[in-house]
């Protein structure tokens, strides 16, 4: 046990849970119209509330024990033969620690898929949905990728979660938004942001919170938290400038909501490729991350007509996929923490694999959840409910009293 | 007695407002509203989506006035509100049967 690397890993986990409460809350809220903004304040807190009690009982289990290529055991289930003192294998961290920060990542990963299903879910379906999702497949796919599985065992590279928590959330979030159709109006007569200032504070949150996330992914101390932590910032300030400019030549006006999406787009793209890139390597990551996931928004928004209302595939999905094929060609630049014996088209394969099933398992097990979350509770609100807002007609109350 | 209605430029407020003191105008009211005229709202961009926003943000004044100071209120009310854009709103007139402070029970012109 290590005193300055659990100090970190303690504070990164409180920045990674300040990325959801009220960061990613904040920043869809204000992307909502004002009649829904508690509701997405509702699915943030309550997913937070069940996924941690989840994690607890069997996710981590699931994750991070010793079991198969595909799946962790059940012998930590409640954490199981956890003690105060325990230290977690291969790092010098508490395991009660390494456990939570974790958690705080399994909290993220399901409300990231809150912007695929605002302003018309049923509440009942988000907590189903989010549950068993996080068991079906955020704990395998964290199991073979973090947890000793079969894409760690081929030394696939996401440093903090390109695939584990992105590409999961961005490909499940278009599969819920696909299945559960649209708003009413999409895309014709939806109604804009009702509070951009919102959006803005909620994304400098996630900014913050997310050196936590990508620095914390070192668990330790040490010459790879700081340079993730560089990194992760020289991204996020590329993209954000990238996606503004791109903007302010297309429509004529340099916009906050599109400045700040482009922030969460380069924080998204440099996630995986964090503890492996030095300054340069991140500086190109948000520069192609602001570029690609501003051309996706117009993709699956506006081209392919599929409303995942506040853009999670294309920001995060996209994002986390393309930092993740992109590690390899830039590790190698000063910096960076090279490839060792193995090649850039060998690790490049390898990559490729991790994304592409990673992918696939999401969609099909987010199908199959989603059908047994209708058969169970239904999806939608009615088409009154959700014309008067989820707020009111959800939860009995309202954002705004002027 | 006449009753103006006027729905301005909420920037114009202020120079309206100031305007109205000096030529004596005693009182007035303001709501916050929204609404369209040949505007017809306008578009906003998110994230490469164009939104309509078709109600737009004004200013209404209510002011109750002596007929024969109506004229140089419409009057002031015309020079301060326009700006020569679109938008600059609209001014309405109406007859006005009575009026009473309630405080002193005075009616009529005295309780303007």
């Amino acid at each position: 046990m290590n005193a300055a690397d659990t100090a970190w890993i303690l504070t990164s986990t409180a920045l990674v849970l300040l990325m959801t409460l009220p960061g990613l809350a904040l920043f869809y809220g204000g992307l909502v119209r004002s009649q829904n903004i508690l509701s997405v304040l509702m699915h943030c807190m309550a997913i937070a509330c069940l996924a941690s009690i989840l994690w607890l009982a069997v996710g981590y289990t699931l994750a991070f024990s010793e079991g198969s290529a595909w799946l962790g055991g059940l012998q930590k289930a409640f954490l199981a033969g956890v003690g105060r003192d325990t230290v977690f294998e291969g790092t010098t961290l508490p395991e009660s620690v390494f456990f939570s920060f974790q958690m705080t990542f399994a909290v993220i990963t399901p409300a990231l898929m809150v912007g695929a299903f605002v302003e018309r879910i049923k509440f009942s379906a988000v907590l189903i949905i989010s549950a068993l999702w996080l068991l079906v497949v955020y704990a395998p796919v964290t199991h073979w990728v973090w947890g000793g599985g079969w894409l760690a065992e081929r030394g696939v590279m996401d440093f903090a979660g390109g695939i584990v928590v992105h590409v999961t959330a961005g490909a499940s979030a278009a599969a819920i938004a696909v299945m559960l159709g649209a708003r009413s109006g999409f895309p014709k007569t939806v109604q804009p942001p009702h509070a951009p200032w919102m959006v803005m504070v909620g994304a400098s949150l996630l900014w913050v919170g997310w050196f936590g996330f990508n620095a914390g992914s070192a668990l330790g101390a040490n010459g790879d938290a700081g340079m993730a932590l560089l990194v992760t910032h020289m991204s996020a300030a590329t993209a954000s400038l990238v996606w503004v400019v791109i903007e302010w030549i297309k429509f004529g006006k340099p916009s906050l909501v599109g400045m700040v999406t482009g922030t969460i787009a380069g924080l998204a793209t440099i996630t995986p490729a964090s503890g492996f890139v030095g300054p340069m390597g991140g500086v190109f990551l948000g520069f192609a991350g602001g570029v690609i996931c501003y051309v996706a928004v117009d993709l699956v928004k506006h081209r392919m007509k599929i409303d995942d209302s506040l853009d999670v595939l294309a920001v995060h999905g996209v994002g986390g996929a393309l930092g993740t094929l992109l590690v390899p060609f830039l590790v190698g630049l000063p910096g960076g923490a090279g490839l060792g014996e193995t090649s850039v088209a060998s690790q490049f394969s390898v990559q490729l694999l991790g994304v592409g099933s990673v992918l696939v398992w999401s969609i099909i097990a987010t199908i199959i959840i989603v059908m047994i979350t209708k058969a169970v509770v239904g999806l939608r609100v009615s088409d009154e409910a959700e014309l008067e807002g989820l707020d009111s007609s959800s939860h009995g109350e309202s954002g705004y009293r002027l | 007695m006449k009753y103006i209605v006027a729905i301005i430029q909420p920037h114009r407020l202020d120079p309206v407002r100031e305007a109205l003191s000096e030529i004596g105008v005693s009182g007035l009211t303001v709501t916050e509203v929204k609404g369209y005229g040949r505007q017809k709202g306008h578009t906003e961009i998110y994230r490469g989506a164009e939104y309509a926003v078709h109600y737009l943000p004004k200013v209404k004044l209510e002011i109750a006035v002596s007929t024969e100071q109506s004229e140089r209120v419409i009057e002031v009310l015309s020079n301060e509100a326009r700006t020569g854009n679109i938008g600059d709103g609209k001014i309405f007139v109406l007859p006005m049967e009575s009026a009473q402070r309630i405080r002193t029970g005075e009616t009529g012109n005295e309780a303007l």
